[in-house]
C-alpha cells in the first residue's frame, strides 16, 4: 500500500473554551475514500476546516496535520495557499453560497486554474470549459459564462467539483457534498464525485450525516461522536459488525427503503450533548442503553477490536464483540417501545377514534373520506429580477391533481423540490376556493365556506411544519404557543389541555413556562405536534416534519407520529422528500413530477414494484445503509435538472428525462410527446400516469 | 464562522430559562459600550432636571449687572451677551431636547411598526398605498417642511412641532419593517397561526410585531439621537422651538457668534448635546448586539 | 421592461408633482410675504402692496387656489414665478445650483469612497487599532450635529491660521471675489474655500458609510463564498478584495438612496454657515424673506434630486449586482 497522502493526528479545536473537536486523528491514501459521519454538533465539519486552515482566527487549533509528509498546521500564509487548491481541495455543503454571486462560473473556474497554473487568460477559460464538461454540464461553453444564480443546485455543486479538480489534487474533502440536493441530483453529483476521483486518482474525505451516502462509497468509516472519534474500520465492519453502542444506534434508527412492514425505528434517548458542557467520562454515557457506572469515569480510547483496522471507543466493545450484539439486541427494541405506552395514559380521544381504529380491519373503501383532492390547480405569476421586477411567465406549480385521504390513513406525497408538493399542501391548508379543481375537508367544499365555516373546519384540520424552531414563535412560552389555537376557538381550559398535550408528545408538563429555544430540536418537534393536535383535529398535514431532525432523534418523532395516529384515529397526509421516512409512515404514496401525480397507491406496492419510470429512477436513487447491497444495487440515474415548471414539456413531463422513453421507438415516441398521460389504476391499488407502465423492482 | 455557530446551536439549555428581556439586559450591562452609554445618560437626565434646583437663575432672567462674563462662582457657566445665566438656560435647552428626543422616538417607530407590519403582511393594494405615501414623504424635503411651518410652533405648540418631526423619521425605518414583515410572513409560526384560524390584526400584534421588538428598540434609541440632531439644526436656524423657551440649537447659534472671545457661551451647549447624543448611539448600539444572539460581544 | 420603465418614472412624475403642490400650497399659506412690506417706514398705502404682491402672485387676500393655478401654470412652461425682490426665480436659482452641485459632488466622492475604504478595512481587521479608533471617531463625529461641526471646524481654521499666522484656509465664501492671480493662484484660491466646508459636509458621511460597510463586509467575511475563494488557494487578502468586498459594494450603493436626503440637509447647512451662495443657502433665506416661489422651486428640485438619486442607486446597483439584472 501506498504511503498516506493525507495524516492528521490529535487534531484539537477550540473555540474559546469550547472544546469542538477533541483528538481526532486518521489517515487517507490515494484512491481511498474515508467517509466520516456523525450528527450536527459532532464536529465533523469543524475537524475538515481545520485540516484546510479555513477556521476563523479566533479558532485554537493543535495537533498535526501531514499533507504529503509536510507539516502544514501552522504554516505560513504562502506555504498554505501553494497547497490550498492544487494538493488539498474541498467541496462544501451549500452550493447557493459556495459561488461569489457576482462572478461568472467559468470566471472562478478559471481563477482557480490560473492560481496555481502559470497560463493565460484564455488558456484558464478554455480549461474552465473542458472542466465543466468533465463534471457533466451539458452546453459546458455557453454555461460558462452564466451567474451562479442562473445555475440549479446541482449544477452549481458540480461547478464547485470542478473547481476542486481543477488542479488534480492529491486530496478532495467533501463536507456534506450533496446534503442540499434532492436524491436523482445527489445521485448523479456522487457519480461525478466518482468520476472525478477516477480522472486524479485523489484520495477523498467524505463528511456526511447521511449512512446510506457513505455505505456505497466509503472504503473506510470514521463515526464521531462529541468531537471525538468514536469508531474507525472498514466500512463493512461498521455496517456489519458495529462495536461501539453510539454506531448501533445510529445505525438502527436510519429508516430504511428496503424494510418492508411497520416495525418501529430505534431512536437513541436524549439528545448530544453540548460541546460547552460534556458529560464526565465517555460523552455517550447518558444516553447509552449498555452504560454501566466506569463509563462516567473515563473517557474511553479508541483501541482495536476483532482485528487491527477496527477500532472502537467504549469499554464494553470487548463483550459487544465477543457476543456479537446487534443493534436490535442493545437497545431492546420492543421492550423500549412498549414501556413507554404503558407509562403514558390513554388521553380522551375522540369517540369515534377510539384506539381500536386501524389501517387494516376496515377495507379503505368502507372508511370516511377525510380529504379529497379533485383535478386540483395552482399557478402563479413568474417574476424576474428584484430591482426591475417584471413578469416572465407562469409557474405550473400544482396542474391537475387528485387524490383522497380516508380515516385512520396516511398519505404521503413524496417528489423532490419543485414538484409541487408543499403548493398543493399549502393550498390545502388556505381552505379556500382553488383555482380550478376541487378540495373538499371532512366533505366540505371549501369554495363554498364562508368565513365562520372556515374557521370552524379549521379546528379538524391542523398542520406540523418542517422547521420546528421556526414555527414555533420565540417569543411564546410553550404554555402559550399551545394555548393559542384553544383560546383562538374559543375554549376556555387552556390550563388543564396544556397539560395533557404535553404528557400526549412525551415532553414534561413541568416545561410549559419554557421558551421555545430552550429545547432541542426533537422536542420542538414535538412542542409543534402538540398545538396541532390542541383542538383535536381529525386531520393533520404534515410537511416534512422530521427532515430538519438528526436521524438518532428523528426515529422518535417518527414513532410519536405513527404511535399517535394510531391511538387517536388521525389522518395524516405526510408531506416529504424522504422516501424511506414514508416508507415508515405512509399507508399510501403519491409520488408527484412537476405538478403531476406520477405514480400512486399503496406503499408495499409502489416501493415493492414501482411502474412509473420516474419512481423507479428515485427509489434507485436512494442510497441504503447496507454496503453489500449498495454494491450490488443497478443505480438509474436521470439526465439533467428538473425543467422549469415555467415551461413544462408537451404531453408527459417526465419524458425529457425518461430513460424508457430513450428505449422506445420513434413511434412509440409520439404518444408521449403529444398525449398528457392522466392516473390510470393498474391493479388494486396502484395507479400509474406513463403510457408505457412496466413493473420493475429497484430497492 | 458559520460552521461553528452551527455545531454550538444545538444545544440543550438544562438551565432554568430566563425571560428574554433579562438576558438581553444582562448582555447589555456587560457590555462597557452599554455601560458607559447608560451612565452617561443618566447623568445627562440627572443634569437636565436637578441641575436647575442648584442655582437661583432661571432661563428667562437676565443679569443685568453681567453680560458675556466668564464662569463664576455667582454664574457657574458664565452669562450671555443678553445677561442669562448659561447653566439655567443650557440645562432647559438640554430638558427641551431631551423630551422632545424622547417622544419623536416614540412616535416615529409605533408608526413605522404599524405602517410597516400592515404593508408587509397584506401586500397588494394596502402595500401599494402605504408605501406610496412613504415614498413621497420621503420625497418632501422635511427640513423645507418643517422650517415653513415652523411659525406654527410658538406659543407652546411644540407638540405639534414633535408630531411634525416625527412624522418625517419613520419612512425608512418601516421600509425596514415591510421587509422583514415579508421574509417573517414565510416564517411557519406565522403561517401556523393563520392556518388555526387567528385573524390577521391580531397575528401582526401578537407576532410580528413582537418578533421584531429588537430591531424596533434600536431604532427607537437610534431615533432618539436623530430627533435631537434634526430638533438642533431646524433651532439653529430659528426654524425649531421658538423664543422665549430654548433649545441647545439656539443656544449653539448664539453662542457660535461669540465663541472665538466667549467660549464658555458655545462649548457648554455644543459638548452636552454631543455627549447626549453619544450616549444615546452608544446604548443603541450596545442593544443591538446584546439582542443580536449571533454577536460574539457581551457574555 | 420598457412598460416597467415608463410605469416607473410615471410614479416619479406623480410623486413629484404631488411633493412640490404641497409644498407650495403649505408655504402660500405659511409664509406671509406681505409682512415684508407692512412694516415699512413711512408705511405704503395697501392698495399699492396689494399691486405688488399681485404682481408677484404672492397677495394672500386672492384664493390659495388660484394662485396654486397661476404657479402650476407657469411651472408647467419652465417658469417658476419672481422672487419676492421681483427677480426671476429661474435666473437666480440657476446661478446657485452650480455652487450646490460641486458642494455636493465633492461631499459623495470623499464621503462615499473614504467612508467604504474605511469601513472595509476596518471589518478585515476587526477588533484591532483602526477598527477601534475610527469606530469611536465614528460614533463621536455621528453625535455632532453639522451645525456644530461646521462652527468648530470655522474656530479651529481661525486658531490654525493665527497659529501658523497666515490664511491658509478660508472660512467664508467660494472664492475670493475679485482676486487677480491668474488662473493657478485663482484655482489655490478656490481649494483653499473648499477644504473645511468639504470636510463638514463629507466627514458625517464617512462616518456613516464606514459603519455601515464594516457590518455589510463583516457579513461576507464568513460567506461561503469566500472559504471558496480561498479553498482554490487565493490568499486571504485576495479573497478579501476580489470576493468580499466586491459583493459587500451592493448594499452600500443601495444605500447611498437613503442617505441622499441628509446630504441635502447638510449641504444646506454647509452653504449657509460658509457663506456659500447655493440653493441651501437660498432655501434658509427664502423663507426668512416669504419668498413662496423660490421655496416651491426648491422643494421641486429637492424632490427631484431624491428621486435621480434612487434612480442611479437602482441603475449602480443593477450595474453591480448580475442577480438583479434583467435577463
Amino acid at each position: 500500500m501506498s504511503d498516506p497522502v493525507l495524516q492528521v493526528a490529535d487534531l484539537d479545536v477550540r473555540f474559546g473554551d469550547v472544546r469542538a473537536v477533541r483528538g481526532v486523528g486518521y489517515e487517507v491514501r490515494a484512491g481511498e475514500v474515508l467517509g466520516i459521519v456523525g450528527e450536527s454538533g459532532s464536529g465533523k465539519s469543524v475537524t475538515a476546516l481545520a485540516v484546510m486552515g479555513l477556521l476563523p482566527p479566533h479558532a485554537r487549533v493543535t495537533g498535526s496535520v501531514r499533507l504529503r509528509g509536510t507539516e502544514i498546521l501552522g504554516a505560513k500564509e504562502k506555504t498554505l495557499t501553494a497547497f490550498r487548491g492544487r494538493t488539498i481541495s474541498m467541496v462544501f455543503q451549500d452550493p447557493l453560497s459556495a459561488l461569489t454571486p457576482v462572478y461568472r462560473v467559468g470566471d472562478q473556474i478559471a481563477e482557480a486554474v490560473r492560481v496555481h497554473q502559470k497560463v493565460t487568460a484564455e488558456q484558464a477559460m478554455v480549461r474552465a470549459v473542458e472542466l465543466l464538461d468533465l463534471v457533466g454540464i451539458p452546453n459546458p461553453g455557453q454555461r460558462a459564462r452564466a451567474f451562479p444564480h442562473e445555475f440549479s443546485g446541482g449544477m452549481r455543486q458540480r461547478a464547485v467539483i470542478a473547481m476542486a479538480v481543477a488542479n488534480d489534487p492529491d486530496v478532495i474533502i467533501c463536507d456534506e457534498p450533496t446534503t442540499a440536493l434532492d436524491v436523482t441530483i445527489q445521485a448523479q453529483v456522487l457519480d461525478v464525485l466518482k468520476k472525478a476521483q477516477k480522472e486524479t486518482g485523489a484520495a477523498i474525505v467524505m463528511i456526511t450525516h447521511d449512512l446510506g451516502v457513505v455505505a456505497g462509497f466509503a472504503d473506510r468509516v470514521l463515526v464521531m461522536y462529541a468531537g471525538r472519534a468514536v469508531e474507525v474500520g472498514q466500512v463493512d465492519d461498521i455496517y456489519y459488525r458495529p462495536r461501539m453502542p453510539y454506531t448501533m444506534g445510529l445505525l438502527g434508527s436510519v429508516p430504511r427503503l428496503d424494510a418492508g412492514g411497520r416495525r418501529p425505528l430505534v431512536p437513541i434517548e436524549g439528545n448530544p450533548p453540548s460541546p460547552a458542557e460534556l458529560p464526565p467520562g465517555c460523552p455517550f454515557t447518558p444516553r447509552c442503553p449498555m452504560a454501566i457506572e466506569a463509563c462516567a469515569e473515563a473517557e474511553p480510547p479508541l483501541e482495536p477490536v476483532n482485528g487491527p483496522g477496527h477500532l472502537a471507543a467504549c469499554i464494553r466493545a470487548e463483550e459487544i464483540a465477543r457476543e456479537n450484539l446487534s443493534p436490535a439486541e442493545v437497545y431492546d427494541v420492543a421492550g423500549e417501545v412498549r414501556g413507554r405506552h404503558a407509562a403514558t395514559p390513554e388521553p380522551a380521544a375522540e369517540p369515534a377514534a377510539g384506539p381500536a381504529v386501524r389501517a387494516a380491519p376496515t377495507p379503505r373503501e368502507g372508511r370516511e373520506v377525510v380529504l379529497s383532492v379533485a383535478d386540483l390547480v395552482k399557478h402563479y405569476p413568474l417574476t424576474k429580477g428584484a430591482v426591475f421586477r417584471r413578469r416572465v411567465g407562469t409557474v405550473h406549480a400544482v396542474d391537475g391533481i387528485t387524490f383522497d385521504i380516508r380515516r385512520g390513513e396516511t398519505l404521503g406525497l413524496v417528489g423532490e423540490s419543485g414538484c409541487g408538493k408543499t403548493t398543493t399542501l399549502t393550498e390545502i391548508l388556505e381552505l379556500t376556493k382553488p383555482q380550478r379543481g376541487t378540495i373538499a375537508v371532512l366533505g366540505r367544499d371549501v369554495a363554498a365556506l364562508g368565513a365562520r365555516d372556515r374557521t370552524a373546519l379549521r379546528r379538524d384540520m391542523q398542520v406540523v411544519f418542517q422547521d420546528p424552531l421556526a414555527s414555533l414563535d420565540p417569543r411564546m412560552t410553550v404554555y402559550d404557543i399551545l394555548a393559542e389555537p384553544l383560546r383562538t376557538q374559543g375554549r376556555r381550559d387552556a390550563g388543564t389541555r396544556v397539560r395533557e398535550l404535553l404528557d400526549l408528545v412525551g415532553l414534561d408538563p413541568g416545561h410549559a413556562a419554557r421558551y421555545p429555544q430552550d429545547f432541542s430540536g426533537g422536542q420542538r418537534q414535538r412542542i409543534g405536534i402538540a398545538r396541532a393536535l390542541a383542538l383535536e383535529p381529525k386531520l393533520v398535514l404534515l410537511d416534512e416534519p422530521v427532515s430538519a431532525l438528526d436521524v438518532s432523534i428523528q426515529a422518535g418523532v417518527v414513532n410519536l407520529l405513527e404511535d399517535l395516529r394510531r391511538r387517536l384515529g388521525l389522518s395524516y397526509l405526510f408531506v416529504a422528500h424522504d422516501l424511506a421516512v414514508v416508507r415508515h409512515l405512509a399507508d399510501r404514496v403519491a409520488v408527484m413530477y412537476l405538478g403531476r401525480i406520477a405514480e400512486i397507491g399503496d406503499v408495499e406496492r409502489v416501493y415493492g414494484a414501482p411502474m412509473h419510470p420516474y419512481t423507479q429512477a428515485l427509489l434507485s436513487a436512494i442510497p441504503l445503509p447496507d454496503p453489500v447491497k449498495e454494491r450490488s444495487r443497478r443505480r438509474i440515474l436521470l439526465e439533467g435538472d428538473l425543467p422549469s415548471p415555467a415551461h413544462p414539456p408537451s404531453g408527459c413531463r417526465f419524458r425529457t428525462r425518461c430513460p424508457k422513453f430513450k428505449a422506445l421507438t420513434d413511434g412509440e415516441r409520439v404518444r408521449c410527446v403529444e398525449v398528457e398521460p392522466e392516473v390510470r389504476p393498474l391493479d388494486v391499488d396502484q395507479g400509474v400516469a406513463c403510457h408505457y407502465a412496466e413493473k420493475l423492482e429497484v430497492v | 464562522m458559520s460552521i461553528a455557530d452551527e455545531e454550538l446551536a444545538e444545544q440543550v439549555v438544562k438551565i432554568k430559562a430566563p425571560s428574554r428581556g433579562r438576558v438581553v439586559a444582562r448582555r447589555f450591562f456587560t457590555m462597557r459600550q452599554g455601560q458607559l452609554g447608560f451612565a452617561l445618560l443618566a447623568l445627562m437626565f440627572l443634569l437636565a432636571f436637578a441641575g436647575p434646583h442648584f442655582t437661583h437663575w432661571t432661563y428667562t432672567d437676565k443679569d443685568f449687572a453681567a453680560f458675556l462674563r466668564p464662569p463664576s462662582a455667582e454664574h457657574y457657566w458664565g452669562t450671555l451677551q443678553t445677561g442669562a445665566d448659561v447653566f439655567a438656560v443650557t440645562l432647559r435647552g438640554m430638558q427641551k431636547s431631551l423630551i422632545v428626543g424622547l417622544l419623536v422616538a416614540v412616535v416615529a417607530t409605533t408608526l413605522a411598526a404599524v405602517v410597516g407590519a400592515f404593508a408587509g403582511y397584506f401586500l397588494g393594494w394596502t402595500d401599494r398605498v402605504l408605501m406610496w405615501v412613504v415614498d413621497l414623504l420621503l420625497v418632501l424635503p422635511s427640513f423645507l417642511i418643517l422650517a415653513i411651518m415652523s411659525p406654527l410652533f410658538a406659543g407652546g405648540a411644540w407638540v405639534l412641532f414633535v408630531i411634525m418631526l416625527a412624522l418625517f423619521l419613520w419612512m425608512i425605518t418601516s421600509k425596514v419593517v415591510r421587509g422583514m414583515t415579508v421574509s417573517l410572513k414565510e416564517r411557519e409560526f406565522i403561517s401556523a397561526a393563520r392556518y388555526m384560524g387567528v385573524p390577521a390584526p391580531t397575528i401582526i400584534f401578537r407576532h410580528v410585531i413582537p418578533n421584531m421588538s429588537s430591531l424596533l428598540v434600536v431604532d427607537a434609541t437610534l431615533n432618539v439621537s436623530s430627533a435631537i440632531l434634526t430638533e438642533t439644526t431646524l433651532s439653529y436656524f430659528g426654524f425649531g422651538i421658538q423664543p422665549p423657551d430654548v433649545s441647545l440649537g439656539s443656544l449653539i447659534a448664539d453662542g457660535s457668534k461669540t465663541a472665538v472671545f466667549a467660549p464658555w457661551t458655545f462649548w457648554f451647549a455644543a459638548g452636552l448635546l454631543i455627549l447626549t447624543v453619544l450616549s444615546v448611539n452608544l446604548i443603541g448600539d450596545s442593544l443591538r448586539d446584546a439582542f443580536d444572539p449571533t454577536s460574539k460581544r457581551g457574555s | 421592461m420598457a412598460g416597467f420603465l415608463v410605469r416607473r418614472l410615471l410614479n416619479y412624475v406623480v410623486l413629484v408633482v404631488v411633493a412640490t403642490s404641497l409644498a407650495y400650497m403649505l408655504a402660500a399659506s405659511a409664509l406671509d410675504p406681505r409682512a415684508n412690506y407692512e412694516g415699512r417706514n413711512p408705511p405704503l398705502p395697501p392698495a399699492v402692496i396689494d399691486a405688488r404682491l399681485d404682481e408677484l402672485n404672492l397677495n394672500n387676500r386672492t384664493p390659495l387656489l388660484a394662485r396654486y393655478v397661476t404657479w402650476a401654470g407657469g411651472v408647467v412652461s419652465g417658469d417658476f414665478g419672481l422672487t419676492v425682490g421681483g427677480d426671476s426665480v429661474n435666473d437666480d436659482l440657476r446661478r446657485r445650483a452650480g455652487v450646490t452641485f460641486r458642494l455636493i459632488i465633492l461631499g459623495v466622492f470623499f464621503g462615499g469612497f473614504l467612508g467604504v475604504a474605511v469601513g472595509a478595512y476596518a471589518a478585515v481587521r476587526q477588533y484591532g487599532w483602526f477598527d477601534r479608533l475610527t469606530t469611536i471617531g465614528s460614533f463621536v463625529v455621528l453625535a455632532v450635529p453639522v451645525v456644530v461641526i461646521a462652527n468648530v471646524l470655522i474656530l479651529a481654521g481661525v486658531w490654525f491660521n493665527g497659529l501658523v499666522g497666515e490664511r491658509i484656509v478660508y472660512v467664508s465664501g467660494e472664492y475670493t471675489p475679485g482676486l487677480d492671480a491668474g488662473l493657478p493662484g485663482q484655482a489655490l484660491d478656490r481649494v483653499q474655500h473648499l477644504i473645511l466646508p468639504t470636510i463638514s459636509l463629507s466627514i458625517g458621511l464617512i462616518a456613516i458609510f464606514s459603519r455601515y460597510q464594516r457590518n455589510m463586509m463583516l457579513d461576507v467575511l464568513g460567506a461561503d463564498f469566500v472559504r471558496t475563494a480561498m479553498a482554490k488557494g487565493l490568499s486571504r487578502r485576495a479573497a478579501l478584495t476580489r470576493h468580499a468586498l466586491r459583493t459587500a459594494l451592493i448594499p452600500a450603493v443601495t444605500y447611498f438612496a437613503f442617505t441622499f436626503g441628509s446630504l441635502l440637509v447638510g449641504a444646506t447647512i454647509t452653504e449657509k454657515i460658509f457663506g456659500w451662495h447655493g440653493l441651501g443657502e437660498q432655501l434658509i433665506d427664502s423663507i426668512n424673506t416669504n419668498d413662496v416661489n423660490t421655496v416651491a422651486a426648491i422643494a421641486l428640485l429637492t424632490a427631484l434630486s431624491v428621486l435621480v438619486a434612487s434612480l442611479l442607486s437602482d441603475v449602480l446597483t443593477a450595474a453591480l449586482d448580475p442577480r438583479v439584472r434583467v435577463g
